[in-house]
């Protein structure tokens, strides 16, 4: 191939602005890396974070006349099917048994919705992985931003929902509902950073994890009262054992603020036991052992996906 | 100046599996013994990149520049050693990695530039220098599936070349686009090194790199092999690449690789110049005269083997003075069956006064793999020619003189 010369007709290449003694910052490339630099990697690369989640967004509805309307039309048929299901044909007796529903649901959809599509995220962005460097943590970040952006919708819904039928939330336990959303958003991210790196070595993961959070949904009380369950685990003081799984404390805070009602008179005139009678004390004090937890599992997940991601280029 | 990559002692190894196990059945089931090759990409490669040069990164396919450039770049993380960059890298491995073919191009613009470490803030201050160079235009805010090739690659580099990188890596990518584009990336690249920056440049073309690069490294089977100003470089590459695949010329394994490549024994038995056969001592060629070589091949008799014929006539300070291959020549492959012989006549033996080494390579014409090569040092001799006259070409030169004008002072 013939070289052309810069230098001669035209002069493109002009100075320009650029300092070679500027103040660099000094990046290294090794074996291991510590937790506080992906930390601070990851921190470095917030737009990329951004950039990713609004791409995801504006790419899932892409050419469809609905648009973002689906995201809508996916939890509402779902609470209409177990409407019917659950309050017509089995008859549950809940009151307000979309409201109930649709609170639970909403955390629940972020947390699978998140989780499930970090799983495949790095797998699923391989090209990028092989020809780009920067924190692959991102890409399963990415999912649970936008699994919390499609939350935000669907909290749009239910507060139209809570207007409709005229439920006023409980203001003493609304406040801890940012808290409770913070705590699922750190174990979400956890999982999600940690199953994306796995799923690499063991593409199962992600249809193992389809089907485990199936029953992971059903171990959640979204579609039945938490009273159903603690009435029978308080007998054998097992309850906390019902508490370890960690959507349970922040699906109970968000009904508990916006269901608010823990003992109503049900469909067929008795009272039901939906909520425990816990004071926001008790919330805040499982929400804080959550974050606590969450912030570990998140360390234990960067230093995992560390280990694993020297290899990630040359395994996909 | 201070140095701006520092490469130091890094390795890199892939396992190279037998069967790539991924499913959690085959995990179990070969639980803890999956076979596999340790394949060393790159041993114990060291130097250091001066702020504000051009390095060139030398060597055939698969001699691991790629590998040691995406270690740079931080894509593959070294098994040991480590890697020093000072400031911002941009990497430009594959024009346009990360775009979204859904997504404008002016998406495309900030979710690339982002991936390349850009903050929002920074990106709209380019951004308009970035579509320049693109020549994209209004076409900016359509998909970026609907790009052709050309556009797609524009957009690319774009990006990569307005981030205002410290260090800026590039893998081979000016190979796309028209006339135009290459010019104008190269003009880029030269206004990078006239402000200074540092870059990295990774091809298998001597052309290119003697054009763009100041120093150069040449790597073989992931080992550095030679290096230093660019000519010197490249000719470290020419020397050993005439040769075949390997750099490291290494009988043993050539040997290893002929074996399967021709299917059974294939044997350069002689090598015959002017009709005397070359074996302990050298043939006497006088310079400027006919000269012909003949190359006896001993192959199976039952098997047909297609093969292709490259000679290097090498000299004493093991510089391939003249080199052809009958495959780059787009002749016909020759038929070895039992006992060939190939010639190759010269009609002017040109070559200076020293003494030469002759090597012979046959290709597989199907696979394009080394068959056999051999090497017969010191085959020949050229005499010298007329008195006062040195060098490493023998030309027939006349010398005279003519009075131009007759202009007394």
């Amino acid at each position: 191939m013939a070289l052309p010369d810069a230098d001669g007709s035209t002069d493109q290449a002009e100075v320009i602005g650029y300092d070679p003694m500027r103040s660099l910052a000094v990046h290294l490339v090794r074996p291991k890396m510590s937790i506080w630099a992906r930390l601070a990697n990851i921190w470095r690369y917030r737009d990329l974070l951004r950039g990713l989640v609004a791409k995801e967004i504006r790419v899932k509805y892409k050419d469809s006349a609905l648009g973002f309307i689906w995201s809508l039309l996916n939890p509402a048929m779902f609470i209409l099917i177990y409407y019917i299901v659950f309050q017509k044909v089995l008859g549950n007796g809940i009151p307000l048994f979309a409201i109930f529903l649709a609170t639970g649901l909403l955390c629940w959809n972020l947390f699978q919705s998140g989780v499930l599509g970090a799983t495949g995220s790095v797998v699923g962005n391989a090209a990028l992985v092989k020809k780009v460097a920067f924190p692959r943590e991102i890409l399963a970040l990415a999912s649970v931003g936008s699994a919390f952006i499609f939350f935000l919708f669907q909290a749009v819904v239910l507060a139209i929902f809570l207007l409709v039928f005229g439920v006023t939330p409980d203001l003493s336990y609304v406040w801890l509902t940012p808290i409770a959303l913070l705590a699922l958003l750190v174990v979400a991210s956890g999982l999600a950073v940690l199953l994306s790196a796995i799923n690499v070595y063991m593409r199962d993961m992600q249809h193992l994890m389809e089907i485990l959070l199936q029953a992971w949904f059903w171990a959640t009380p979204v579609v039945y009262p938490f009273m159903l369950i603690a009435a029978k685990t308080s007998k054998l003081h097992l309850t906390w054992l019902y508490l370890v799984n960690p959507v349970t404390p922040v699906v109970l805070t968000f009904q508990r603020a916006f269901y608010a009602k823990t003992d109503p008179v049900g469909v067929g005139g008795v009272v039901v036991h939906i909520l425990p009678h816990y004071s926001p004390m008790w919330y805040l004090g499982i929400l804080g052992i959550l974050i606590a937890a969450g912030v570990a599992l998140v360390l234990v997940a960067l230093s995992v996906f560390g280990r694993l991601e020297g290899n990630f280029a040359e395994e996909l | 100046m201070a140095s701006s990559v520092e490469v130091r002692g890094v390795s890199k190894q892939f396992r190279l599996f037998q069967e790539k196990y991924t499913s959690l059945k085959e995990k179990a089931i070969h639980f803890g013994k999956i076979p596999f090759e340790v394949f060393p990409a790159l041993s114990d490669i060291s130097f250091e990149v001066e702020q504000g040069t051009t390095l060139g990164l030398l060597g055939h396919n698969g001699s691991g520049k790629s590998t040691l450039l995406k270690c740079i770049a931080g894509i593959l993380t070294p098994t040991s050693g480590e890697i020093l960059v000072r400031g911002r890298v941009a990497a430009m491995l594959e024009l346009g990695a990360g775009f979204h073919p859904d997504l404008s191009g002016r998406d495309n613009i900030y979710l690339n530039a982002s991936l390349l470490g850009l903050s929002r803030r920074e990106v709209d201050r380019c951004f308009d220098d970035i579509v320049d160079f693109s020549e994209l235009g209004p076409f900016i805010e359509n998909q970026v599936k609907f790009y052709s090739s050309g556009m797609y690659a524009r957009l690319g580099f774009a990006v990569a070349v307005n981030m205002d990188p410290d260090v800026l890596l590039v893998d081979e990518v000016l190979a796309v686009g028209d006339a135009n584009f290459q010019l104008k990336c190269i003009n880029k690249i030269k206004s990078f090194q006239k402000e200074g920056r540092t870059i990295v440049f990774v091809s298998h073309s001597p052309e290119l790199v003697r054009g763009i690069c100041d120093t150069a490294f040449v790597l073989d089977h992931g080992r550095l092999v030679g290096g230093g100003p660019t000519p010197e470089a490249i000719t470290v590459l020419q020397q050993f690449q005439l040769a075949g695949s390997s750099l490291l010329f290494d009988p043993a394994r050539e040997q290893e690789r002929a074996i399967p490549a021709a299917g059974g024994e294939v044997q350069l038995s002689r090598l015959e110049v002017n009709g005397v056969v070359v074996d302990q001592r050298a043939v006497a060629v006088d310079p400027g005269s006919q000269a012909e070589m003949a190359i006896e091949v001993e192959s199976p008799p039952a098997q047909a083997i297609f093969a292709h014929f490259e000679l290097v006539i090498i000299n004493s300070e093991n510089i391939p003075v003249f080199a052809f291959n009958t495959r780059d020549m787009g002749v016909d492959a020759f038929l070895l069956r039992g006992t060939t012989e190939l010639s190759a006549r010269f009609d002017s033996f040109v070559v200076g006064p020293g003494a030469y080494s002759a090597r012979v390579s046959l290709y597989s014409e199907q696979s394009g793999m080394l068959i056999e090569v051999r090497q017969w040092d010191n085959a020949l001799v050229v005499g010298g020619s007329r008195r006062g006259v040195s060098g490493v070409v023998a030309m027939d030169v006349s010398i005279f003189a003519e009075e131009l004008s007759n202009r007394r002072l």
